[in-house]
């Protein structure tokens, strides 16, 4: 699951070491390798945490504390990404990769699954939502990227998950959603793209360690079933909502676990929604699924 | 008194080992906790199936004064069974994920058993004699025509063979949205604690529909959490104090008389964090798998992934002393959190003077820790060390390049072999260890 070197390099330090450079000035090219290696394994941890986040024992609850303990572990990366700078970088490269309707092979999906989603900004500015793939670019994207990060989260895991693998422009909300929710609750995604605040960096990294979602936040479905049944509500008024979506996504993945990349992604496709999930249905596009495929495996 | 090392006048020796022994081992079999009861004389395990078996020690016999009594089977029983939750969709394991005994209090023994939702009270009592001679019943049991009846005896109790029955007493069910790790027996001998990862609970033994919450850290959004309950136990002596202990590597200690709801702790034990061995497995390596108090209820000890750690209760900046378990795992680390293994719940235990502690380790090796001599030794629970009375050698995991012989390399190590549950007799040196689906019980011989 490593990713090729060059694209590595791109990201991490963003220069390219020029030929006979290393010669000429040797510890600094030690120190970019040494930098590189350390980026490398912080990736590849990163990489790690997301499947094993996803890759739950569907027949019995997950660990909670398991869970709990690998999200923490998530989001540090994250923040340690977004205060080098490594992740501004790697978006930027993202989007550019997604204008072109071509997503490298080298880009880690795990990184385009994270978005970030702050509750601050619900509401504040309403941004387009971005198409799925390639297509026009969204003019919020570019503001996104100059104005900074701050925390970053994860993309829901739901039954819907194979379209959460979309490349999913950073700082917007991940594409999956535009797919589920077009129809109904397009305003409800317009306002959780909160991304292009005029907040400053240092307020937002504040913020958005306060009140960025995690792991089990965004686990939750992000587009309820549309007007429910009142009846129905009733019935199960008493019944602790929260934990539900907790379940619902952590259990979204209703595959065997320690399958391969391409068994898992093929079973989410083709599984139907959990009792409790959402209504709104999955319209992944199956050459989508083996680019992502593509992706997550390194190829 | 623990005496570790050779050298001394003490040494551990292979007592018994109950279990299967083919390779093949089936989940069902594999020992999930391990605790002996207020005298010793009992032993109980639960396993993955859901099964309780309790053993009992034989009376010393005078054949064989070396060796003190054996542990043979008292009592094996069903104590859960697999359940499905309809609304969630999902199973609920019958896994026993602790056992803990009531006081005795009268001829018979109660248990709390629990797996991930319900906590259940077993009693176990024994018949050995048997009335004969009644005055009603002929020997078979029909019942004697009263006119036929001339005379009055008095019936006699005679000896029969030994039948142990084990009941389920109460079922406290429903109280738990989270899995219970934890169950704690409080020192009125009326209540006892549970706790799942966001709560703990508060039980009447006598009072199954009803419970309290003591603590709740559940976070109003769900995704807002960080943090869980990971052990709670309730203070030896002192009946209106528990801790409870975190995945952040920190201990609460609560004091029932202060609020209903103890979420504002009366002490907060935490060891700040060393900055230059800060790394993104720093958390997780700092969550603490098992709290248990000191019999003398003046310390606690803690056991997290890479160390164990005694506190003073006074002291709450940091423990009075640390011990490694492995610390030549620290570089594994990666390795470990991705076979999973860095999420292994290790327990930890006192002996019954409160001098040793004992915990588990890989390749079924467990380390036993001397706090007065401060010496510690390593040994290994192995079918090939299993001759009667024979006496464990020292292991050594060897860290640096060179391998001395009789060492095994870090690489080496089965990490599929893993000693989580071990249990300390509370008055003798006595010892049980878990491993995997056999239990191995080590005694002391002395020279």
């Amino acid at each position: 699951m490593f990713p090729k070197g060059t694209k590595r390099k791109f990201s991490d330090s963003g220069d390219e070491p020029a030929a006979g450079g290393e010669d000429v000035n040797q510890p600094s090219s030690v120190a970019v390798r040494m930098l590189s290696s350390y980026s490398l394994q912080r990736q590849s941890l990163l990489d790690m945490s997301l499947i094993k986040l996803q890759l739950c024992h569907m027949l019995v609850e997950p660990n909670l504390c398991r869970s709990v303990l690998i999200a923490n572990t998530v989001r540090q990366i994250q923040e340690e990404m977004t205060q080098d700078g490594t992740w501004q970088i790697m978006t930027q490269a993202l989007s550019a990769a997604n204008a072109a309707a071509q997503c490298s092979a080298d880009r880690l999906v795990a990184t385009e699954v994270l978005c970030r989603q702050t509750e601050a900004t619900q509401g504040e500015q309403v941004l387009k939502p971005f198409p799925a793939v390639g297509s026009e670019g969204c003019p919020a994207e570019e503001e996104v990227v100059v104005e900074g990060e701050g925390g970053v989260t994860m993309s829901t895991v739901s039954p819907q998950a194979p379209t959460s693998y979309l490349p999913g422009t950073f700082g917007m909300d991940p594409c999956w959603e535009e797919e589920n929710g077009e129809d109904e609750e397009e305003d409800e995604d317009s306002e959780e793209c909160g991304s292009g605040s005029e907040e400053g960096d240092s307020d937002r990294l504040v913020e958005d360690s306060r009140t960025a979602e995690q792991v089990f936040g965004t686990f939750e479905i992000k587009n309820p079933a549309p007007s429910p049944d009142p009846a129905l509500e009733e019935l199960f008024s008493d019944v602790d909502a929260s934990y539900y979506d907790l379940d619902t996504v952590l259990t979204g993945m209703q595959s065997a676990p320690k399958m391969g990349p391409y068994d898992l992604l093929e079973s989410l496709s083709s599984h139907g929604p959990s009792p409790l999930s959402s209504s709104t249905s999955c319209r992944s596009d199956l050459n989508e699924l083996d680019h992502i495929m593509e992706i997550i495996v390194g190829s | 008194f623990v005496g570790v090392g050779g050298g001394n006048d003490f040494q551990w020796c292979f007592s018994q080992v109950k279990g299967a022994i083919d390779e093949d081992v089936a989940e069902a079999d594999i020992i999930s906790t391990v605790e002996f009861n207020y005298s010793g004389e009992l032993l109980a395990t639960g396993d993955k199936g859901g099964r309780v078996v309790i053993f009992q020690r034989e009376q010393e016999s005078k054949n064989r004064p070396h060796s003190r009594g054996e542990y043979n089977v008292y009592s094996t029983f069903q104590s859960h069974e697999p359940e499905f939750d309809y609304l969630k969709s999902l199973e609920i394991e019958e896994k026993i994920n602790k056992i803990r005994w009531l006081p005795q209090q009268n001829a018979a023994h109660s248990l709390l058993s629990t797996n991930d939702k319900t906590i259940k009270l077993w009693k176990i009592s024994q018949r050995d004699k048997r009335a004969e001679g009644y005055n009603l019943k002929d020997e078979d049991g029909r019942l004697r025509d009263p006119f036929r009846i001339t005379s009055l005896r008095v019936p006699v109790l005679l000896p029969m063979d030994r039948m142990v029955e084990a009941s389920p007493r109460r079922i406290f069910a429903n109280a738990h949205t989270y899995h219970i790790n934890s169950i704690s027996v409080n020192s009125d001998h009326e209540t006892y604690l549970s706790a799942d990862d966001l709560r703990v609970n508060l039980w009447h033994l006598e009072i199954t529909d009803r419970s309290f919450n003591i603590v709740d850290i559940k976070p109003a959004n769900m995704e807002e959490l960080t943090e869980v309950i990971t052990a709670a136990e309730c203070h030896p002596h002192q009946c209106n104090v528990f801790v409870y202990s975190s995945s952040k590597g920190t201990i609460r200690l609560c004091d029932m008389r202060a609020a209903a709801l103890c979420d504002r702790q009366s002490k907060f034990f935490e060891e700040p964090e060393d900055p230059s061995s800060r790394s993104f497995f720093s958390e997780i390596i700092s969550s603490i798998s098992d709290v248990k108090f000191s019999h003398s209820g003046r310390y606690m000890m803690t056991r997290d992934y890479l160390s164990v750690k005694v506190w003073d209760l006074n002291m709450e900046n940091r423990p009075v002393e640390t011990y490694q378990v492995h610390e030549y795992l620290r570089s594994k680390l990666c390795s470990l959190y991705e076979n999973d293994c860095i999420f292994d719940k290790f327990e930890c235990c006192w002996n019954g003077a409160d001098s040793a502690i004992m915990t588990g380790s890989y390749n079924n090796f467990f380390r036993m820790f001397d706090r007065n001599t401060r010496r510690d030794i390593t040994l290994e629970a192995s079918r090939e060390n299993s001759k009667p009375r024979a006496i464990l050698k020292a292991r050594k995991v060897s860290t640096g390049g060179k391998r001395k012989k009789d060492e095994i390399s870090v690489d080496s190590l089965d990490f599929n072999k893993k000693i989580l549950h071990t249990a300390w007799h509370p008055k003798e040196n006595v010892i049980a260890v878990a491993a995997t689906n056999n239990l191995y019980i080590f005694q002391d011989k002395i020279n």
